[in-house]
């Protein structure tokens, strides 16, 4: 028991690491707020083209989301960070990461968004176009309110799962929390400071859960 | 009022002029060759079998569904065709649905003023005065902040109704406005679409409300097979009709 | 055009380790299969256990699926692989990564179910309990077949998502697809064992994203 309280909560080595792990996410937390709007916009353009009427366009988008959703983002991550060097193209940890998961995440957020475009029924295209609104301002004004608040609970479900998919910048040295921690972690040769960033991941990320399970009730009954 | 279905369409008494219209969905003909003329403040009413063509015409005359061929005007304007301005048109051409279609994320002066706002770029205090003002002609503007889920279904449509008017159109198109209603709620409509008759509206109204045709109607036309078989006064059509269709139609409506 | 072809699909490269790609696809298929029949097992009877109400019991359900959806999954493994072995605890880097992300999939294979569980109208547990079937009876024969359509989507979703995370295998050495690419990488100085392991995952991933798609078509009620 002590040797597990020694190895997990060493509140010592905790403490050192702190200030290294808080930086850390403060590096998370920047990564998520480049990846979250990028991957939404880049996941509406998507999901407009794979619901338009153009058929080309469709099957562009649509295999544009399959292929990004088979490939597993740290092999996407890996591609970019040491791939594309061997072509003369070097990118830093941070910009391979935010390609990398701009691209992972435009295909997740495409499919939700997907789903809550076609979720919004037809008749609510046909009042907006009867009244003279445009193509766009249907979209903007009529459409997309409806198709978002339709499939919030699963846009805050990827959201949460953006965020720990940051932890994966770890892999190219890209210095967020779980990186922090890790490097901590060897010096010492404990685990604790592992617990520690498990700890922000948890007071970070299970408000969130909490609220996206109350929605989700909201919206089945 | 009465009109024969083939004047030119930009003759000054006439409000909505449908010309040779046709349409086919796939390879199936839906409209084959259709002619209406309808005059300003006149209500006509469209009856016929399900499958006969009256919502898809309707839907024609605003271009929710292009037409194959054949010209639509309105007040001699032409609609159909290329390099019309087909949502500046469309403010002229009130379209009321079966299913209401209220935007569930408004309110109802939301409903009503997002045609204004984004369209007609009104101020929102100017916007909301026009919103205002059209749901008082429904008998709503008590209602106005309530969103479409904490209002009837007889409500939820006098809203669609308020904003089609808001836009002041030339022409009023009912898709069987009261088909899904319960019938306590029917009446509330009616009143209103009579309302907007006494107003002098243009109305053109696919409907199965009988009674309210016989006394509201200024004309009565029965569709069968994407072409009218016959037209003419409620009390004819009803009380006389010429038609072997018409007669069997309406035998079965009064069972 | 030359310089692409050679850095992303040098056929010497390509040749060379296509045979160990080939070993680390095993390994992927392999523990991919383990974590998705264990996992989705587990979280259906953690569901079903809850759907009993035992205070506790539920309590540490929610406690435990809310932990294990909440945590990075290479949090996890980093702290089961360096941690572990310091209170005694040795496990190979394959019975990390498989256990790691068999108990992430149970979590969410928990919430699913459970969701589809509370989902099923309440009706139907009254009428099967009215003709005189005991609560466990009426939870599998009435409500869990109701219930299986439902999350099917879902959790084929969540159990792709999943599966992928295998490649996470490679930061604690298992030499699935990735762990033998990047090897074979920085042996070769060549990134074409890196395109090789991307075409290995779209061919064995593409399929189950098509085939959910599918799923999902089938299985979401209209309107939903």
């Amino acid at each position: 028991m002590d040797a597990l309280v020694e190895q997990f909560f060493n509140l010592e080595i905790m403490a050192k690491a702190l200030p290294l792990v808080l930086k850390g996410l403060g590096i998370t937390l920047l990564i998520c707020a480049v990846v979250i709007p990028l991957g939404l916009a880049g996941g509406l353009l998507a999901a407009l083209g794979s619901v338009s009427r153009n058929r080309a366009l469709r099957w562009i988008s649509i295999g544009f989301v399959d292929v990004f959703r088979a490939l597993p983002p740290l092999v996407l991550l890996i591609f970019i960070y040491a791939g594309l060097p061997f072509a003369g193209l070097s990118l830093s940890p941070f910009v391979a990461v935010i390609i990398g998961f701009f691209l992972n995440n435009s295909a997740y957020f495409a499919e939700i968004l997907r789903a809550g475009l076609l979720s919004v029924p037809k008749g609510q295209i046909e009042a907006a176009r009867s009244t003279g609104l445009g193509r766009a301002q249907t979209l903007i004004w009529v459409t997309l309110p409806q198709a978002v608040r339709n499939v919030l609970p699963d846009l805050l479900s990827n959201v949460v799962e953006v965020v720990k998919l940051t932890s994966l910048a770890s892999v190219v040295s890209l210095g967020e929390m779980l990186h922090a921690a890790g490097l901590v972690r060897s010096i010492t040769y404990n685990a604790s400071p592992l617990v520690l960033a498990a700890g922000l991941y948890l007071v970070l990320l299970w408000p969130l859960i909490r609220v996206i399970g109350r929605f989700e009730r909201r919206i089945t009954h | 009022m009465m009109l024969s279905p083939d004047l030119p369409g930009a003759s000054s008494g006439v409000a909505l002029s449908i010309e040779n219209l046709h349409k086919s969905f796939g390879t199936e003909p839906v409209l084959k060759g259709l002619d209406l003329a309808v005059g300003r403040s006149e209500m006509v009413f469209v009856l016929g079998p399900s499958g006969s063509g009256k919502s898809t015409m309707l839907r024609c005359c605003n271009r929710l569904e292009e037409p194959d061929s054949g010209e639509i005007f309105i007040e001699g304007d032409r609609l159909t065709g290329p390099g019309v301005d087909l949502n500046k048109i469309r403010q002229r051409i009130g379209m009321v649905f079966q299913s209401f279609n209220l935007y569930p994320h408004l309110n109802a002066l939301g409903n009503v003023t997002l045609a204004l706002r984004q369209v007609q770029k009104m101020p929102r205090a100017q916007a909301e005065a026009a919103g205002l003002d059209a749901l008082d002609r429904v008998g709503l503007s008590a209602r106005a902040r309530h969103y479409p889920a904490q209002l009837s279904g007889g409500q939820q449509q006098r809203v669609a109704i308020a904003r089609a008017l808001a836009l002041k159109p030339s022409v009023m198109l009912f898709d069987e406005p009261t088909s899904a209603l319960d019938p306590e709620l029917v009446g509330d409509v009616l009143d209103v679409m009579r309302d907007m008759k006494a107003q002098g509206m243009t109305m053109l109204v696919v409907s199965h409300e009988m009674k309210f045709a016989r006394d509201a109607a200024d004309r009565v036309i029965f569709m069968d097979h994407g072409r009218i078989v016959e037209t003419g006064p409620p009390e004819q059509i009803f009380g006389n009709p010429q038609e072997d269709r018409t007669r069997a139609f309406l035998s079965r409506f009064h069972g | 055009m030359d310089r692409f072809l050679d850095t992303f699909f040098n056929m010497a490269v390509l040749g060379r380790y296509a045979p160990a790609i080939l070993d680390g696809a095993l390994i992927t298929v392999v523990l991919s299969l383990l974590i998705v029949s264990t996992g989705i097992a587990l979280g259906a009877g953690l569901a079903c256990l809850r759907a009993y109400r035992i205070g506790p019991v539920s309590f540490a359900i929610v406690i435990f699926a809310d932990v294990w959806r909440a945590l990075p999954p290479l949090v996890l493994i980093l702290l089961a692989f360096f941690g572990l072995p310091n209170v005694g605890v040795v496990l190979s880097s394959f019975m990390v990564l498989y256990l790691v992300l068999m108990l992430v999939l149970a979590a969410f294979a928990e919430e699913i179910v459970w969701a589809g569980i509370t989902a099923t109208p309440k009706g139907q547990w009254e009428a099967a309990r009215s003709t005189g079937l005991s609560f466990t009876r009426a939870l599998v024969f009435v409500v869990l077949p109701q219930a299986v359509r439902m999350v099917i989507p879902p959790l084929t979703n969540r159990a792709i998502a999943i599966t992928k995370m295998t490649a996470l295998g490679m930061v604690i050495g298992v030499p699935d697809i990735l762990g033998q690419a990047t090897t074979a990488q920085s042996f070769s100085a060549n990134a074409s064992p890196l395109t090789l392991a991307a075409i290995a995952y779209v061919i064995l991933f593409l399929p189950l994203v098509i085939a959910s798609r599918w799923l999902e078509a089938r299985f979401t009620p209209p309107g939903a």
